[in-house]
Parts: structure tokens; sequence; C-alpha cells
């Protein structure tokens, strides 16, 4: 019995990807052999079906190669205007991404998948920008031809002759949710082509002589029905996978490409990026750089950079790894990677008897790794060993030395004739020829070689002065001479090139080490701008600069001085999508500035924008990762900054926050202590025996009045204080309205004794979270505002009722009313409704039932009352109220709250009883 | 009552405030012993057999609440707070310690004595406790049989709201935090479900006020609690 159970990994995967895959908009492919099967007619015929089933379908852009009946079908669709580019001089229109996401459909017609974008469009690509529009949620409908998918595009090229330059990736076409094969028998398509249905007549003739012959349009519909039938298959094995039909359990495949500096090597990178796809494994690609690589003229190490992307673009994980032995290196990054299989291109020419090829090496190496051969193009091969022949830079100087070395051996030996014997003189040439080798390399040994025979051979060896070699033993001497220049050169050759790697790579790691080292002594951003500039400057000599985002996920200015011309649009986009963007990148890549986004732990923080000397290096893998581990360094100091920033607020707030407090109540308390003694003293003064007269009484009375009217003022203006602090902290709760109210009344009852107050709550007045203790210093207020204004006997109304999400709490009168003009500005302060000096009390209760009311989300507003008077109203916020959640029953203990509460009889009562 | 006064420490450093409380206190009949600290506090406070202690908070040598925590160490005595603090977690701060109302200054003498004569009738409940009924307004509990009536209609209590209402009752003229009603009414588990305890009092006050929304024996003590007055 086989474990029937998908793998849990493979679910979690598959799990994740269904997971993006439900934010994604959906992509469905018309996919035909050739131009003129109907792609465009098919697609356009199911996008109107949707729209009459109330779908909101816009068209992005439509070929329609003038073509009457498409023309036809686009009748009754809003179409989205093109955007006009201007590219060398010309204005071309071309589908306009910005308008089409803010315009944002449910589903978009866009046209030929592999088209190429006028320059200076964001994407350079019409499919990137069709990723773009899925990322966004919208579904996509395109078309494309089978000659465009990028795998196919050389066997296409093999059938046809005739090769196209505008490829898609084999992924977008392999993760389209659906793709829709059009077709059309080729007999049906030539007779349609003759009509004048796939082109207009005189392009028709052309076409049909050239591309469109009925042996060509056979293969390319064999190709198109095999490569739906391969993604078909993908779709049966994955559901294979998910459904546990599969009895066993393929382990991955895994395959490993290695490329050399030819110019073929495009072809194994498609061929290999074919297999994989076909095996659904992952794949790498490395270049091995061994010394003699090194020495190749720059465009061919372009041409090696230009095949990783390739590689990369295709899905590979890409490196250059630098390595004496190509077979050594590849087979030990096989083995790290755990990599089970190696593709080597195979070429035509043949491999010197003396060596054996990349691949028997790399099979003695590791015999337990499978060896995929691949043809190379030979017509390619050629060319390539003929550019292979070009000469490196050779430093002239070397030689001179080497030549200088030669001629001092001779002199030194010339000085020894005498004393020493021949053999000996050959000695100090041989050295002479390893310390060239040692210091010049092998070229310059090569030389001091040469010239070291014919330098011992014309001088001392007889006869001398000429060439003529009497001795044939001396023969040997030339041989050994030459065998030791060649060998030391070689080995000095290669452990120069393992120092020089070594190097490198330390210098990598210090720079890496330093550079933490000094992110995280960084307090400010301006620290971490200048780190960053610095080391990025120093590591791969380029102009560097950092970009953060505010709170609204803007990016701001550079920090610091910068020299770069940076494109914030480009920058901002890079970080809204959390991807790069600029140089060497998939979007608008025109621009000589790379712009990483910074992602940080928690979340993106900013942008790092890098301008290179030359687009190349970015290209370079380890240098590119290098960055890569720069940006995320510097992505995690801003974000420690930036917590640290807000740590130092908080407590700056905590500590303000506190003083003012403190300030308060040391006023608070200094202010009513003395008032407290004046009002009791006056107060015991009135009941004091013997009785005052009646004049002295009424002074008491008249002093008791003034100073609770101090009291109130204190009051207020302590109120007022902290409400005006800002940040009031609002203890909020749920509660009833009519708590408050009850308080309120109770507070004023001795204001309002000679007043008629009715209060109407409503019966459905929900609880609503608010402070009570403000609110009810709000209710306070405008009675006993109401009360100042009216004459005895008013009346005065409460009211509460439900309003659009919100509850309105309105106290009105039927007094004198509002003077007009100063409804709103009664709650200014130290505002009154009427003159100065008509009644007392400082206007500060109206100013702070409005911030009050400010701090509680809510509005205030006076208006004339239908009772004749003034309308105070004031609203505040209804949202959802807590579950009463305290059980209804307590079932344990008997509520024999006297029993087990406090005692209620103290000690000392009953002592004193 | 009996004939006897009601012993009051009165625990303040100002002068002038001691004078008029004393006053005040006295023409309610009231003898009244004086302390500027917390210290002399305390000693007044063990050796007179206070029936009732008016404290101020901000007292020279010790904050007020630690002296009321080390008072409810040893005794039950009712204790009156004054204080300029006017903040509601002072005030909850004094309550939870074990306070049992709390002035905030100025107060007026009229406020004063009213806090004192409603402590003190407390005290005296227990008089009555051979009739254990209790009458307020037109409602009366009897604590035996467990029924309440208004305008002598039975009022339906759900078992947790008789509850409620014999712990306020039993508490009478006390300042009862959220905190310590929720504690001592549903169990410490359900501390700090305010909102709960609103929506109860709230449907107390409906079956027991005549008027909810001006409440005569249920009073709402905002942002505090709850205070029952007969």
């Amino acid at each position: 019995m086989n474990d029937q159970r998908p793998d849990p990994d493979q679910l979690l995967h598959l799990l994740k990807e269904q997971e993006i895959r439900a934010q994604r908009g959906k992509l469905k492919i018309f996919f035909g052999a050739s131009a003129g099967v109907g792609k465009t007619f098919a697609m356009l015929s199911a996008a109107r079906q949707l729209r009459n089933q109330g779908v909101d379908v816009v068209i992005g852009i439509i070929e329609t190669h003038g073509r009457s009946e498409t023309a036809a079908l686009l009748e009754g669709f809003e179409q989205l205007p093109l955007q006009s580019l201007s590219y060398r001089e010309r204005m071309l229109q071309e589908f306009d991404l910005d308008a089409a996401i803010v315009r944002k459909p449910q589903l978009i017609i866009v046209d030929e998948l592999a088209h190429s974008n006028v320059a200076g469009s964001r994407h350079p690509k019409r499919w990137q920008d069709i990723e773009e529009l899925l990322a966004a949620g919208i579904d996509v409908y395109t078309t494309v031809n089978v000659q465009h998918i990028e795998s196919l595009n050389d066997i296409v090229g093999g059938i046809t002759g005739i090769r196209v330059w505008e490829t898609v990736p084999d992924r977008v076409f392999d993760q389209a949710d659906e793709v829709v094969v059009v077709d059309l028998p080729p007999d049906e398509l030539l007779q349609r082509l003759k009509q004048g249905k796939v082109y207009i007549a005189h392009q028709a003739e052309r076409a049909i002589n050239n591309f469109f012959r009925k042996g060509n349009l056979i293969a390319l519909r064999e190709l198109a029905l095999r490569r739906t039938a391969d993604r078909i298959d993908d779709e049966m094995r994955e559901y294979r996978q998910r459904q546990s039909v599969d009895a066993v359990w393929q382990t991955r495949e895994s395959l490993l490409v290695c490329i050399g500096p030819g110019n073929s090597e495009e072809k194994l990178i498609r061929s290999a990026a074919r297999l994989a796809s076909k095996l659904d494994a992952p794949w790498h690609t490395v270049y091995v750089e061994t010394p003699q690589l090194q020495r190749l003229p720059s465009q061919h190490r372009e041409r090696i950079l230009k095949t990783l992307k390739l590689a990369q673009d295709m899905g590979a994980e890409t490196a250059t790894i630098p390595g004496n032995e190509v077979a050594e290196a590849v087979a030990q990054y096989a083995r790290n990677h755990n990599l089970a299989r190696i593709v080597i291109g195979r070429s035509h020419s043949r491999t010197p008897f003396w060596q054996r090829s990349l691949a028997a090496r790399v099979g003695t190496l590791a015999p337990d790794l499978d060896v995929i051969h691949i043809a190379r193009e030979e017509a390619d091969n050629r060319a390539d060993s003929g550019d292979s022949n070009i000469a490196t830079e050779i430093n002239w100087v070397d030689y001179l030395y080497a030549a200088a070395a030669c001629t001092l051996a001779a002199l030194i030996s010339a000085l020894l004739y005498p004393v020493i014997e021949l053999t000996n003189t050959a000695m100090i040439f041989l050295l002479s020829v390893v310390l060239v080798a040692v210091y010049f390399g092998r070229g310059p040994a090569v030389l001091a070689a040469v010239l070291s025979v014919a330098a011992f051979d014309f001088f001392f060896v007889e006869p001398r002065l000429s060439f003529a070699v009497s001795d044939v033993k001396y023969l040997l001497t030339f041989v050994v001479m030459l065998t030791v220049a060649l060998i030391t050169g070689q080995l000095t050759a290669g452990s120069r090139y393992q120092a020089r790697v070594a190097m490198s790579r330390e210098l990598r790691a210090r720079a890496l080490a330093d550079m933490s080292r000094e992110l995280s002594a960084a307090l400010v951003l301006e620290q971490i701008g200048d780190i960053a500039r610095r080391f990025i400057e120093s590591s791969f000599n380029a102009k560097s600069a950092l970009l953060v985002a505010d709170e609204n996920d803007k990016l701001r200015a550079p920090i610091g001085a910068s020299t770069l011309a940076i494109d914030l649009g480009i920058a901002q986009w890079a970080f809204d999508h959390g991807e790069p963007a600029g140089a060497s990148t998939g979007t608008l890549p025109g621009s000589p500035i790379l712009y990483l986004p910074l992602r940080a732990p928690m979340r993106f923080r900013g942008v790092l924008a890098v301008e290179p000397l030359s687009t190349r290096w970015l290209l370079i893998p380890e240098q590119r990762r290098l960055l890569d581990t720069f940006a995320s360094l510097i992505a995690i100091a801003v974000e420690r900054v930036h917590y640290v920033d807000i740590a130092q607020r908080t407590t700056v707030q905590i500590e303000s926050e506190r003083l003012r407090n403190s300030l308060l109540s040391a006023l608070s308390h200094d202010l009513r202590t003395p008032l407290t003694a004046v009002l009791g003293l006056t107060e015991f003064l009135s009941i004091t025996k013997p009785n005052l007269s009646v004049e002295q009484h009424d002074v008491v009375i008249s002093i008791r009045d003034e100073t609770r009217r101090m009291t109130a003022l204190v009051n207020n203006l302590l109120d007022m204080g902290k409400l005006q602090a800002g940040e009031v902290k609002l203890n909020k709760q749920w509660q009833p309205l009519e708590e408050v109210v009850g308080a309120a009344l109770a507070a004023t009852s001795n204001l309002l004794s000679r007043h008629v107050v009715t209060v109407d709550l409503g019966a459905d007045l929900p609880l609503l979270e608010f402070d009570a203790v403000l609110v009810e210093r709000l209710l306070f207020n405008l009675l006993e505002n109401a009360q100042k204004y009216t004459p005895e006997g008013s009346r005065i109304e409460i009211k509460a009722t439900v309003a659009e999400g919100c509850a309105e709490i309105s106290v009105e009168d039927n007094g004198p009313g509002l003077p007009e003009g100063m409804e709103e500005q009664v709650f200014e302060k130290f505002t009154r409704g009427q003159k100065v000096g008509a009644k007392a009390g400082v206007g500060l209760g109206l100013a702070i039932c409005r911030a009050i009311v400010d701090a509680h989300r809510g509005r205030i507003w006076a208006e004339k009352s239908a009772l004749g008077g003034a309308r105070f109203a004031f609203t505040l916020p209804l949202g959802t109220p807590p579950e009463i959640k305290l059980p209804l029953q307590i079932d344990t203990r008997d509520p024999q709250v006297f029993g087990n509460g406090e005692p209620l009889r103290t000690e000392s009562h009953d002592e004193h009883a | 009552m009996s004939t006897h006064k009601a012993v009051v420490i009165l625990v303040e450093d100002e002068k002038q405030i001691r004078r008029f409380v004393r006053s005040a206190l006295e023409a309610e009949g009231c003898q009244v012993h004086e302390a500027e600290t917390a210290q002399r506090g305390l000693i007044e406070a063990s050796t007179r057999k206070p029936d009732l202690i008016v404290l101020d908070l901000g007292l020279p040598d010790r904050d007020g609440v630690d002296f009321i925590r080390d008072m409810r160490a040893w005794s039950t005595m009712p204790i009156l707070v004054l204080s300029a603090r006017s903040r509601e977690e002072d005030k909850i701060a004094a309550l939870d310690a074990g306070a049992d109302d709390y002035l905030v200054k100025p107060f007026g003498t009229g406020e004063l004595l009213a806090r004192v004569r409603a402590i003190l009738r407390r005290l005296a409940l227990p008089a009555n406790q051979q009739s254990p009924v209790i009458k307020f307004g037109s409602v009366r509990v009897d604590l035996t049989s467990r029924n309440v009536t208004r305008n002598g209609e039975p009022v339906h209590l759900t078992p947790i709201e008789y509850r409620l209402l014999t712990y306020l009752i039993a508490h009478s003229g006390k300042v009862l935090t959220h905190q310590q009603l929720l504690r001592n009414v549903w169990g410490s588990a359900h501390e700090g479900n305010h909102a709960s305890l609103r929506v109860f009092m709230t449907h107390l006050r409906q079956k027991i006020e005549g008027d909810p929304s001006r409440p005569q024996h249920l009073l709402t003590e905002v942002g505090i609690g709850y205070r029952f007055i007969i």
C-alpha cells in the first residue's frame, strides 16, 4: 500500500497559490496557430456574451488590422482611449495602462499579448502590462499566436524561416487561468486569406508566399495543439495531485544548466526551459568563470550576463561561480543545491584528443548525476570560435619587463661566465624565467623562455655569438625552460585569479559587516542615508539615494543632499508594488536608475535609488544579490529608527502629559482650598448665634453666591485647560444616556427648582459610547445656560432621538431665544447671548460644550426652538454596543448580601449603642 | 436614635476648613475631634472610637488613600473624604481603598451635612434588624420574605436584581464603585464589565423609581459608580 495522501508541503503550496490567485484577476488567452484564425473574433464574441450578462467589460486595445468583421464586433463596447507617445518624432498610439487601472472594469480586453510597447511606456512588453492588470484584480482577455511563445520561438523560426522578436515567457501562458484554442484548418485559413479577410488584399499575396505556406500552417497548427495539450496535461496532473489519485509521488526533478561563453547558449537555455517545464522542475543556470574566461573581451561577458538574464526571465535561478575547473565547480554546485540533472550543450566541433569533454569530466566527478546533452547550433559555434580568437588586451609593459629580466640574467651570466660552468649559467636563466612567470604571467614567461634560450645559445654556447647549435644536448635545456615557463605561468595565473576571487569575496563580506555595524549605530535617517551612500559608492562605485515613506505611504524627497535625478513616479511605483523598477528591471528599464523597494520585517519602508556607472553590473547575479542584501540591511535600519522615533515621541508625550496633569492638579488644589474655606465660613457665619441682622445676612448671602460663581469659574477654567491642552483622554464607555441626564438634573436641581423640566429620551435609545463625566458636564452646562437666559417658570425640555448614524440630544426652552446671528458665536470663548454684564458668569460654558462634543466626534449647534426659545443640540455617534455578558442568575450562593457582604454593624457603633 | 452623640474625627490640615466643618458638624449634634496630620488622625481614630472619620486626602505627612487602607486593615468605621482632587481616578482610588463617600472641594455646608447624615443613618439601620423591612419612597422591601412592593403593587425582580438591590440597601449612603458592585454581586470574574452593570441598573431603576430619569434613590455617581439613598 502506498501512501495515498498528498504531500502536506505540496498542499500548503497549493493553498498559498490559490489564495494569491483569488485576489488576482483571471487571465484568459485566446490561442491560435497563426494570424487570421479568428482569435480576436472569438475573444470579442465571448466578451460580448459576458457584457450581455451584465459584466463590466471595457476594450483596452484591439488591433482590427482593417478587418470589417472585427470592427463590427466592437460596436457597443466601451473603449478606453489610447495614449499617444512620441517615438523618434512619430506619434504612436499605445494601450493606456494607468487609465485601465483607474477605470478598473471587471474585464478588460487587451489584444496581442506578445506586443512590444513603444519605448517610454512603463513596461517594455504588453504581457507585463497585463500582469499588472491582473495584480490589480482585473480579469483580462487577450490573444497570442504560437510563434510568440518563448520556448517555441526557435522551433517556429526553424520551420518557417521567419524569426519573430516579440515573445511571451512560457510561464505567462502556463499560468493563465484559461486557454482557448482558436483553430482553423489550413485550407480554410488559406481560403480566408485569399478572400482578403486576414490581410488587406495587397498584403495577402506576399503573406501567402512567405509565411502562409500550407506546410508551415500545418506545422504551426500542430505546435499550437501540442502546446495546449501539454498545458492540459499539466492541469490534469495538478488535478490528480490535488485529488491524490496518483499512487506514487515523484521526487522533484531539478536541472542545472551550465552555459559557456559562446553565443549559441540562448538556444540551450530555451531547450532547458522547455525541458524544465515538461518535467515541472525547478532549474538553475550557472556560468563558471575560469581564469581563461576572465580574459574574455567585455562584449562576450556582456552576452553571458544577457543569457543569464534570459534564463532568469524564464524562471531559472542564476549564478556565476568562480572556479579553476568547470566540471568541478558544476558538480559542486549541483550537490550544494541538490540538483539531479546537469544540462550541457554539445558542440559539433570536436574536443582536442588530449582533453575530455565537459560532460565526461562531470560524469567522472559525479557519477550519480544525470548528464543531458543538448545540441548547439553549428553555425553559431563557428562564429563563436572565430570570435573567441579576439585577443585580450595585452600588457606590453609586462613583456618589456620580461625582456629586461632576460637581459639582466645575460649580464649576470656574462660576469660569472669565467667562474662558473655552463650548466649553472642555464640555471640563472631558468631563475629569471620562473620569476617572470610568477610576477607577469604566462605570456611574458614564454617570451622570457624564448629570449633566455636565445641569449644562452647566442652568448654562452659554443660557438659563441652565433645561433648554431653545436651541441644537441642544449636542445633539452630549451625545452625544459619553455615547459617551466608555461607551467609556472599557468599556476601563477590560476592562483592569482583565486586570490582575486577570494579578495573580492572578502571585500564583500567586510563591506556587509562594516555596513551592518555602522547601520546598527545609526539613530537618525540622515545617518542611514549617509552610510548607505558611502557603502554603495565604495562597493559598487555607484551613486545612490535613500527615499523613506511617510505615514501615508508617500515617498518623501531623498534624505540628505543627492545628485541623482530621481523620478519620484518610478520610485513610488516600486514602493507601491514592492518590486524593483528602473534600470535592468522589467519596469521602465530606460531609466538610468534602479529603484529597490526596502522591505523590512513589518512593511515596506522606502526605496533605495541606485545609479550605477553602467547597468551591466546590475545584471551580474552576485553584485545584484549583494545590493539586495544592502537594501534589506538598510530597510531594517530604517524600520528600527522609525520605532526608536516612535518610542521617543511617546516618552515625550507621556512626560508632557504628566507635567500638564501635575500642573493642573496643583493649580486646582491651590485654588480650591481657599475657596472651600471662604464658602464654608460664609455659610457658617449665616447660621451663627445670635442671628445676624437682615442686612448682615444679605451681605453674607452675597458673599456666598459670589464665591459659588468664582468656584464655577475656576471649574470652567480648569476644565477648559484640560480640554484645550489637546488630546483629551476620553474615558469612553458604553452606557445609557439616562444615567448622565439623571446626574445632570440632580446636579442642577437647585438651579432649576423654579423651572419646569421635562425629559423624553425615547424608549429605543441604544447604549451610547461616551465619557460620562464630560457628557454630564456638557448637559450641566446646557441646563445651566438655559436657566441663566430664561425667566423663572419657563419650560426646559431634554430630548433624545436617533438620527442617521448618531443620537441627537437637545436641550430647548421657551425663553427669549438667541439673538439673530449669534447661533455660531455663542460657542466661542467669552461670548454670551446677551450684552456683557447683563448676566453673571464668563462665557466659557458653551465653549467647553463644543470642546467636549468635538472630542466625541459629534456636532453641536444652536437654533431656534419650536417652543419659541433657544434649542441647543448635539450628536453622539452610534456604534455597536457590547453584549450584556453578566449572568442573569447567580446559582451558587443564596443572595444573602447582608450575611456575606461587609458587616453592617461596626464594632465601635455597638459599643456606643 | 439613642441620645448618643456621634463621634467624628476630622483629619484636615487647613485650619479654616477645620473651623467651619467642625462648627457645621457640632451644629448637627456631633462630637468633633480634630487632627492636623495623618499620624494624629490614626491616634485619634484608635482611641476615640469614632462613628465617622472626615478625612482630607492632601495631608502634609502622608497620602490620604494610604491612610484609608491602613484604617481598613483593622476597622470598618465610615470614612468621608474631602479632597481638592477632582479627577475620577482619584475618587475611585479612595473609594476602592475603602472610603464611604467623597466630597470635592469646594463644597457647601449643606452638602457636607447631607452626606454625614446619610452615613449616620445607615449606622442606625441594624437597630431595626429585628423587623427586616426597609422602606424608601413608595417602595417596601421585606428582607425575610424577599418581597418587594411599590405603591402596594408587587414588583417582580429577578434574583440578581434583588441581590443588587439588597446590596445597595445594605450600603446605603455609601458610594459604591462599579468594580465593588460587580465584585460583590456577580463575583470577581466579572469586574470590568461596566456596561452590563449599567444596563442592570437601568432595569432596576425602571422597576423601583417613579421617574427613572430623575432617580430619588438609585443615584448615579458619574464616572464612579452608584449610591443608594433611602
